[in-house]
């Protein structure tokens, strides 16, 4: 497939952005938790979950998408809304629990809701996917012709609510695609241990849908199989289910010691790391020089810069303001 | 409006009336569950939809209540008003993330921003031998979590008017049907079941109480076909010359507490029955509210009766013997007035 070049521009950008903003949110959660670690200190307390390595998952995506499309995602759900195009700032407002966020600081960082864009994100395992069919079931009701995009974890496919939404989603025919993240540990459980099969995009069959598997963690692999999935679901085609092998490089949350993955392990993502080999081979193939590439690298770094520093000054809720919102 | 006779309906169908008629006005309006299509509910609460509004709108749903729980979630947050059924709502243990996590939560997790208008409806009670987890109440667990309405319908009337104010509500509602209140052939007869019921729409408040009998001496709040026994222990009451006020709440989220606060000043005494368990639920709460809001104007300290705290057994004597009867409240109020 020829991708165009604004596509592989836009990944390789928003991949940059990603990375970054993970690794600022990685270095400030840290502010306020030392000598002694406690979670509930500092500018972000609570738990954080960081997808870096991950990126090529939600950049593959996105160049697909249109406004309407709706996206429910999991706990750990940065990259995804920011390939989404989820308003930075209010979402790095809500991360530091600030009244200028996304949720007014009720949700935090597991809790991310956008309507325009429509992301949604889940704390509970594999339960966005139930409402990810809903989305398309209102898409197919209302005419619309929006998809709906779920993604989760390795770890998900053995929820019910896995089988659930595949079962319902292929039944009622629903523009929906499932992506499965999959970055071969559930905290610390390998997928061998708690998988019967190998791959889960073979789970498809079950349900009479196509199942692909994308063995590289590689936004060109992603963007081609994610591609024909959407043009399916828009085409009333039904749903697609996608498992893409790919790399959480650092721990389960932030303070995870990851002692339960081999050091050989980890040293192979690094060697494998997207943020270095995509951009390498975006210029060794001439689509980007070396200083676009540096200059893409800037903008995604200022971008993320405005968004903390809009996080950080802006003001906290008024502690009443707990009562607000139960009820519309 | 005057008519010449009045139209009567059974519960059940009152329901079935109000759905219809909102899906006759809101284009957005769908119902899906189990067997709620070609069956028309096992309890008849969406009873010939089907032939109205097609399959693309009355959504028979397999055996999946996450799935199809959570899909509403989802088809509310994209511009749809769903109606989920929950067949009994003792199968709230297998989609319970969805109704609380998710659909409770989303509205506030969003700071305001997202609704989920959705109405949840499910069967409740016991009273005919269908054992433990086909019997429950379980309002209370549902009422205790923020962000979920929750509405007990006692009569035809309110069971209308109830349901088209809940899907016009913008939260989600959890409608929650007592299956001894519809007026089903196949359930023990009760006539306070059917009723008259204007055939136009019309809406019952959210919240706000109702007076089913007037009364001195003893206020009996509960909800559901509790009702029904109170009015019954009432009749035996003022036979012995003990005048009861029945306070049906009709929603325990919002409670309203004026009209119990207001009941209780009348009265100067409470008594709240619930079919639900006794611990930690309904009966504490409301008797609580009350001390908080008509502290001085209790003669008594409040009393409870509810399922005392063991699962609902099957064998008829031994569930009639947990469940309030006219005979146990009219008891329980007589120990209230004469200690």
């Amino acid at each position: 497939m020829a991708i165009p070049k604004e596509h592989l521009v836009a990944m390789c950008s928003t991949m940059f952005k990603i990375r970054y903003f993970e690794e600022q949110i990685r270095q400030i959660y840290t502010e306020g938790k030392s000598p002694v670690f406690d979670i509930a200190a500092g500018t972000i307390p609570g738990e954080m979950h960081l997808a870096a390595g991950q990126e090529p998952v939600a950049v593959g995506v996105m160049p697909h998408l249109q406004p309407g499309d709706a996206i429910t995602a999991t706990h750990r759900p940065h990259h995804v809304a920011i390939a989404q195009g989820v308003d930075l700032n209010e979402m790095t407002a809500e991360i530091f629990g600030k009244s200028t966020g996304l949720g007014k600081g009720k949700g935090g960082h597991m809790h991310l809701f956008s309507t325009d864009p429509s992301f949604g994100c889940s704390g509970i395992i594999a339960e966005g996917m139930p409402t990810a069919c809903g989305a398309g079931l209102a898409f197919k009701r209302l005419g619309q012709n929006n998809v709906a995009i779920s993604f989760f974890g390795e770890g998900a496919a053995n929820q019910g609510a896995f089988h659930e939404s595949l079962n319902l989603a292929a039944l009622w025919e629903l523009p929906v695609v499932f992506i499965c993240e999959d970055n071969a540990f559930a905290i610390s459980v390998p997928k061998t241990a708690s998988t019967a099969i190998a791959d889960n995009s073979d789970r498809a069959s079950a349900y009479g849908i196509p199942g692909v598997l994308v063995t590289d963690n590689d936004p060109v692999a992603v963007y081609e199989v994610a591609g024909e999935a959407i043009r399916r679901a828009r085409a009333g085609e039904g749903p697609s289910l996608i498992e893409v092998k790919t790399d959480r490089l650092w721990g389960h949350f932030e303070g995870d010691a990851d002692a339960y993955r081999a050091d050989d392990f980890k040293q192979a993502m690094l060697d494998r790391d997207p943020i270095q080999t995509f951009p390498q081979r975006l210029v060794e193939e001439g689509l980007l020089t070396e200083s676009e590439v540096e200059r893409l690298r800037a903008e995604a770094t200022e971008q993320v810069d405005a968004a903390i520093e809009f996080a950080r000054s802006s003001p906290f809720p008024e502690p009443e303001d707990a009562l607000l919102h139960v009820f519309a | 409006m005057t008519t010449l006779v009045e139209r009567k309906l059974t519960t059940q169908k009152a329901i079935a009336e109000a759905i219809a008629q909102e899906m006759e006005r809101d284009d957005r309006v769908l119902v899906m569950g189990e067997d709620i299509g070609v069956y028309g509910g096992i309890f008849g609460a969406t009873e010939g939809l089907l032939d109205r509004f097609g399959p693309d709108r009355v959504i028979d749903t397999p055996i999946s209540e996450t799935g199809f729980i959570g899909a509403a979630v989802g088809a509310a947050l994209h511009g749809l008003r769903p109606i989920a059924e929950l067949m009994f709502v003792d199968f709230f243990g297998v989609c319970m993330d969805q109704i609380y996590n998710h659909m409770a939560k989303i509205h506030y997790f969003s700071g305001g921003a997202i609704s989920v208008p959705m109405v949840l409806t499910t069967a409740v009670g016991g009273g005919y031998s269908d054992a433990g987890q086909h019997s429950q109440t379980l309002w209370g667990t549902f009422a205790h979590l923020p962000g979920m309405k929750v509405v007990i319908p006692s009569n035809p009337y309110d069971a209308k008017g109830l349901m088209i104010s809940a899907i016009r509500d913008d939260n989600p509602v959890l409608y929650m049907f007592h299956k001894g209140v519809l007026g089903l052939g196949w359930m023990t007869h009760n006539p306070r079941a059917t009723g008259s019921v204007p055939e136009e729409a019309y809406t019952v408040p959210l919240g706000e109480a109702a007076v089913a009998r007037e009364g001195t001496d003893v206020t009996i709040a509960t909800v559901g076909l509790s009702v029904h026994r109170a009015l019954d222990a009432a009749d035996l009451l003022a036979g012995d010359g003990i005048s009861a006020e029945v306070l049906d709440l009709r929603t325990l989220v919002p409670l309203d507490k004026t009209a119990l606060a207001d009941s209780v000043r009348k009265t100067h005494r409470l008594l709240v029955v619930d079919e639900d368990y006794r611990s930690f639920g309904m009966t504490a709460e409301v008797a609580m509210t009350a001390i908080e809001e008509a502290f001085d104007h209790l003669d008594a300290a409040p009393a409870r009766l509810a399922v005392p705290d063991v699962p609902i057994p099957y064998s008829r004597p031994l569930e009639q013997f947990v469940l309030p009867d006219p005979e146990s409240i009219a008891a329980s109020a007589t120990s209230l007035i004469r200690g």
